[in-house]
C-alpha cells in the first residue's frame, strides 16, 4: 500500500473520531437532561395531576388549569398565526417573484424568526396588556401567534418553492386562473409540508415561557375566560420550580415532563406525517 | 365530417412540394414578424410562419435555437414570467393573440399544451382530466364522467385506467402519465395542441404510442410539436420548421425538408454535421 493511502486512512480515522466525539458530547447532555426530567417527574404524574388545579403551598393539587390554559392558548395562537403565516408565505412564493418588497419581507421575517421571545412578550405587554389594563389569555395567545407567524411563513414559502414550476405551468396552460393554480395545485402538492410546518410551530410555542410571563401571566384557579389571566404550563413550571416548597417543585417536574413528552409526540407526529408518502398515493 | 375525405386526399397527395398551393390547407395560426425577448436578449428574430389546421407541424433545431420559445408564445405561457415579451403578430383564427387585454385563460383553453416531463396533478386520475373541464363548464356528474371518459379514450389511456380512476395520477407509469396529460389537454376541447418534446422523457415503446396518438389526433387539431429527435419529426409531422439561433431558417412540408433542403444549414443539421 502506498504512503498516500495510509495517510488518507489516518486522516479518516482522526476526523471520524472527532465527529463521533462531538456527537457524543451533544447527546450526553440531552440524555442527562431527559433522564433528570424523567427521574424527578415520573413521581408527579398521577391522575390528580390532570384533574386538580394548582394548589396553595402545603396542600395537594394538580396542573389541570395550567394544562387547559396551555392547550387553549397554544391552539388559539395557532389558529390566529397559521392562516396569516400561510397567506404571507403564499405571497412570497407565488406573487413576490421579481417584486422589490418580497426580499424585504423575507429578511424581516427571518429577523422575527430569530427574535428572542421575551421581546415579543414585552411588545404584546406594551400594546395589549397596558392598554387593556390587565393580563389576559388573549394577550398570551397573541404573543404566541406572533411567534407562529414567521415559522409558518418560512415553511410555507419553502414548501411552495418545492412544487415544480412545470406543475404550475401545466395548470396555467389549461386556462386556470392564478388563484386556482395556487389553491388546487400548489397547495395540494405542498400540503403535507405546510401542515408539518404548522405542527412544528405548535410544538415550538407549547413550551414558550417568556412571552406568557408578560401577557397571560398565571392564574391560581381554573379559568376559561380569555379576557382574564390564565394558567399555563411554562409559567407554572417557572413559578413552582423557583419556590421553596417541595410539593410545588414536584408539580413543576411533572409539568416539565408532561410538556416535553407532548412536544416529543407532536414532533414525531409531524415527521411521520411528512414522511407519509405523497398525497393520495 | 367534411374533413374526412379531405384528410384522405391530403395523405395521397403528400409529399406536397408547395404547401400553400394545396387546396385543403386551412391556416390556423399565422405568425407575422414575431420577435421575442428575455429581458434584453432577442430569442426570436422576425419569425414569419403559418401553421395549418388538422396538420402536424414540427419545430426542429439545436438546443437554444428558440423552438420551445416559439411554442410558448402560441399560448402566451411566457406571460407567467416578468421580463419576457413578444412583438409582432400571432393570429389565431385571424385574431391577434399578442394584443393587450386579451383573456389569457380563454386563450389557453383554446390552445392546449403538453410538456416535456409528464406533469400529473397531485390528485386522482379522474380529477386530473376533470380539472380543466371544471374550469369553464358546470356539468352534471354523469356528463362530466362522460367527458372524462371521452378524453381518456381519445388519449388511448381508457382501457388501462378505467378501473382505477380514483387512484392518484402519480401512480401511473411515465408513458401513461404523459397520455394522461394529453387527455387532460384535449378534455378542455382546444383547437390547437402544443407538444413540447412530449416523448423525450419516455422509453421507445411509450414514445411510439405517443406518436400513434399524434397521428390520430391530427384529424381534429392543429398540432405543433417541438422535438430534438429528427426521426420523430420525419415520422409524425406534415410540415417542419428548422430554426437556428432564433431565426426560422427553413419551412416546408416534412418530406421536402428532409430530402431536398433548400438551405445549407438545414442540410448540415439534418445530416448530423452540427447540432
Amino acid at each position: 500500500m502506498s504512503p498516500l493511502y495510509w495517510r488518507r486512512r489516518a486522516t479518516n480515522a482522526v476526523v471520524m473520531t472527532l465527529a463521533l466525539g462531538a456527537t457524543a458530547l451533544g447527546l450526553v447532555w440531552l440524555v442527562l437532561v431527559l433522564w433528570t426530567l424523567v427521574a424527578n417527574g415520573v413521581a408527579a404524574i398521577t391522575p390528580s395531576l390532570f384533574v386538580e388545579s394548582t394548589p396553595p403551598p402545603g396542600s395537594s393539587g394538580g396542573l389541570a388549569n395550567a394544562i387547559y390554559g396551555s392547550i387553549v392558548m397554544t391552539a388559539a395562537a395557532t389558529l390566529i398565526g397559521a392562516p396569516v403565516g400561510i397567506l404571507a408565505g403564499t405571497y412570497l412564493a407565488e406573487y413576490g417573484a421579481g417584486s422589490r418588497i418580497a426580499p424585504v419581507i423575507r429578511f424581516v421575517n427571518d429577523i422575527l424568526l430569530s427574535a428572542p421571545s421575551i421581546i415579543i412578550g414585552l411588545f404584546v405587554y406594551e400594546v395589549m396588556v397596558l392598554k387593556m389594563g390587565h393580563f389576559s389569555a388573549w394577550a398570551g395567545a397573541t404573543a404566541l401567534a406572533i411567534i407562529v407567524v414567521p415559522v409558518v411563513v418560512r415553511t410555507t414559502e419553502d414548501m411552495l418553492n418545492l412544487v415544480p414550476t412545470a406543475l404550475r405551468e401545466a395548470a396555467a396552460a389549461l386556462g386556470a386562473p392564478k388563484w386556482r393554480v395556487i389553491v388546487f395545485i400548489a397547495y395540494r402538492a405542498a400540503m403535507q409540508g405546510m401542515l408539518t410546518g404548522v405542527m412544528l410551530a405548535f410544538a415550538r410555542i407549547a413550551g414558550e415561557t417568556a412571552p406568557l410571563l408578560f401577557t397571560a401571566l398565571n392564574n391560581q384557579f381554573f379559568s376559561t375566560d380569555m379576557n382574564a389571566p390564565m394558567a399555563n404550563l411554562p409559567v407554572v413550571i417557572f413559578q413552582f420550580a423557583m419556590s421553596p416548597y417541595v410539593d410545588w417543585q414536584s408539580l413543576a417536574w411533572g409539568g416539565a415532563l408532561l410538556i416535553t413528552v407532548a412536544i416529543l409526540i407532536l414532533n414525531i407526529a409531524a415527521r411521520l406525517f411528512a414522511a407519509w408518502g405523497s398525497f393520495g398515493r | 365530417m367534411n374533413d374526412m375525405p379531405r384528410t384522405a386526399v391530403a395523405r395521397q397527395d403528400a409529399p406536397l412540394v408547395e404547401p400553400r398551393a394545396a387546396p385543403d390547407l386551412v391556416p390556423k395560426i399565422e405568425i407575422r414578424r414575431l420577435r421575442f425577448f428575455y429581458k434584453k436578449f432577442e430569442a426570436l428574430k422576425n419569425i414569419d410562419l403559418t401553421l395549418y389546421d388538422k396538420r402536424v407541424t414540427a419545430f426542429i433545431g439545436p438546443s437554444g435555437c428558440g423552438k420551445s420559445t416559439l411554442l410558448r408564445v402560441l399560448n402566451r405561457i411566457y406571460d407567467l414570467y416578468p421580463g419576457q415579451r413578444a412583438e409582432g403578430e400571432v393570429l389565431l383564427d385571424g385574431r391577434n393573440i399578442l394584443e393587450p387585454g386579451l383573456d389569457l385563460n380563454l386563450l389557453r383553453a383554446k390552445v392546449g399544451m403538453v410538456f416535456q416531463k409528464p406533469t400529473p396533478f397531485p390528485m386522482s386520475i379522474f380529477d386530473n382530466v376533470a380539472f380543466g373541464i371544471r374550469l369553464y363548464e358546470k356539468l352534471p356528474a354523469s356528463e362530466l364522467a362522460d367527458r372524462v371518459e371521452q378524453a381518456l379514450r381519445r388519449a388511448a389511456l381508457w382501457d388501462e385506467v378505467k378501473d382505477k380512476l380514483r387512484q392518484s395520477g402519480l401512480s401511473l407509469s411515465g408513458g401513461q402519465q404523459q397520455r394522461l396529460c394529453i387527455a387532460r389537454a384535449i378534455a378542455v376541447k382546444p383547437s390547437v395542441l402544443l407538444l413540447d418534446e412530449p416523448a423525450s422523457a419516455l422509453d421507445p415503446i411509450s414514445t411510439q404510442r405517443i406518436e400513434e396518438l399524434i397521428a390520430e389526433l391530427k384529424a381534429d387539431y392543429c398540432i405543433v410539436i417541438v422535438t430534438h429527435n429528427m426521426q420523430q419529426a420525419a415520422r409524425s409531422s406534415d410540415f417542419t420548421a428548422f430554426m437556428y439561433l432564433g431565426e426560422l431558417i427553413e419551412f416546408s412540408d416534412t418530406e421536402t425538408l428532409f430530402t431536398h433542403p433548400r438551405e445549407k444549414r438545414t442540410e448540415d443539421y439534418i445530416t448530423g454535421r452540427f447540432g
